[in-house]
């Protein structure tokens, strides 16, 4: 049914924006330039055919070897109209920012948030923009796919001084940087 | 402490009365902390950590149908300082690894650790940035319940090792604690 969403941003930001779009059973998935996804939201919001009230989710894709690395997807949902849409951004691993859209959904805060801690993608215009599942001395996005599987980060001493981590499989100890100004918990005694 | 009936094989707790006059007859043989052990085996104050699904558990053998308020475990603390018996009941992350730690170093001694179902014990399936793999590379543990979640009969069989070595601790004695593991 809701192609005509699809339609209707092809037709309101034509092909330098929306630079590619896919349909499948109802689903309905349009690839946005970055720079331009917090206009194509706040369109997709205002406009009183499309009423997108509610951003679902923000998450990423890491598609490690490809470049554009990364895909920022959007999940929007109209609460009266009752149709869906996905907006994807690409953005590449040397220099991961887009726009937030957190002042479009104020709902965006967290999902962005989310985003950023688990794959490192910087949100612009984001008012607190700090890490939200993770703690703010870990090094590293754990989603991406290139962070080692086994690589835990304990905030506490290990009684067993053998099993203090981050060690790869195999064994060899991972190499990671505390940023700077991020002071570890206290340690005990 | 456990007999098992020969008829039907459910465990027979001793009555009150037996285990008074035991506790009597160890102080009058001299060994004081023999009558300690008795108060302490039968007065745990447990401190329950819940942090995922096994709490569901710990709900089920807390209230009445498992009762664990026979074996004089019945008083659950929220408050470390007057607990003697950590629960740790599920998950433990990193990020939650200094609160737990904290907890722990808040209880007074004498203080036992039970470390419940396999998340807990060992870290379950997760292997990878989030779980603590075990939270015996935290805290001492006494006690590890496996199971995920563990049946409520398995949570009752490790408190009843833990009051049976807790019963036969000699305090003072570098390491004479030593983890029991319930089958």
């Amino acid at each position: 049914m809701s192609k005509k969403v699809l339609a209707a941003l092809q037709e309101q930001f034509g092909e330098e924006v929306v630079l590619k779009t896919h349909s499948h059973r109802g689903d309905d998935t349009a690839e946005i330039v970055p720079e331009m996804i917090r206009e194509v939201c706040r369109w997709l919001k205002s406009d009183p055919e499309m009423a997108f009230q509610q951003v679902s989710d923000i998450t990423c894709v890491d598609w490690l070897g490809q470049s554009p690395r990364f895909e920022v997807v959007y999940q929007l949902y109209s609460l009266t109209r009752r149709h869906r849409v996905r907006l994807k951004c690409r953005v590449d691993e040397s220099d991961p920012r887009l726009p937030s859209v957190q002042p479009v959904w104020k709902g965006a805060n967290w999902l962005e948030r989310e985003a950023y801690d688990m794959y490192g993608i910087v949100f612009e215009g984001h008012p607190d923009l700090r890490r939200l599942l993770l703690y703010p001395e870990f090094i590293g996005h754990p989603l991406r796919k290139d962070y080692p599987i086994r690589g835990e980060q304990p905030l506490v001493t290990m009684r067993d001084p053998e099993s203090q981590r981050p060690v790869m499989p195999g064994g060899t100890l991972i190499q990671l940087k505390r940023p700077e100004g991020v002071r570890p918990v206290a340690e005990e005694n | 402490m456990t007999k098992l009936d020969e008829t039907g094989g459910l465990p027979i707790i001793p009555t009150s009365r037996e285990d008074a006059i035991g506790f009597f007859s160890a102080l009058k043989t001299g060994k004081a902390h023999g009558g300690l052990n008795w108060a302490r085996r039968f007065s745990l104050f447990q401190y329950p950590f819940v942090t995922a699904c096994c709490g569901m558990e710990y709900m089920s053998i807390s209230s009445a149908r498992f009762d664990m308020g026979r074996f004089g475990a019945e008083v659950p603390r929220f408050t470390p300082r007057q607990a003697d018996l950590l629960m740790v009941v599920g998950t433990i992350t990193h990020k939650q690894a200094p609160v737990l730690r904290r907890v722990w170093e808040a209880m007074p001694e004498p203080r036992w650790v039970m470390a419940f179902g396999v998340c807990a014990s060992t870290g379950g399936f997760y292997q990878n940035y989030t779980a603590v793999e075990g939270i015996d590379r935290i805290i001492p543990v006494d006690v590890y319940v496996p199971g995920c979640p563990p049946r409520p009969e398995q949570v009752i069989d490790a408190l009843m090792l833990l009051q049976d070595k807790v019963s036969t601790e000699v305090r003072g004695v570098a390491g004479a604690r030593r983890p029991v593991v319930v089958e």
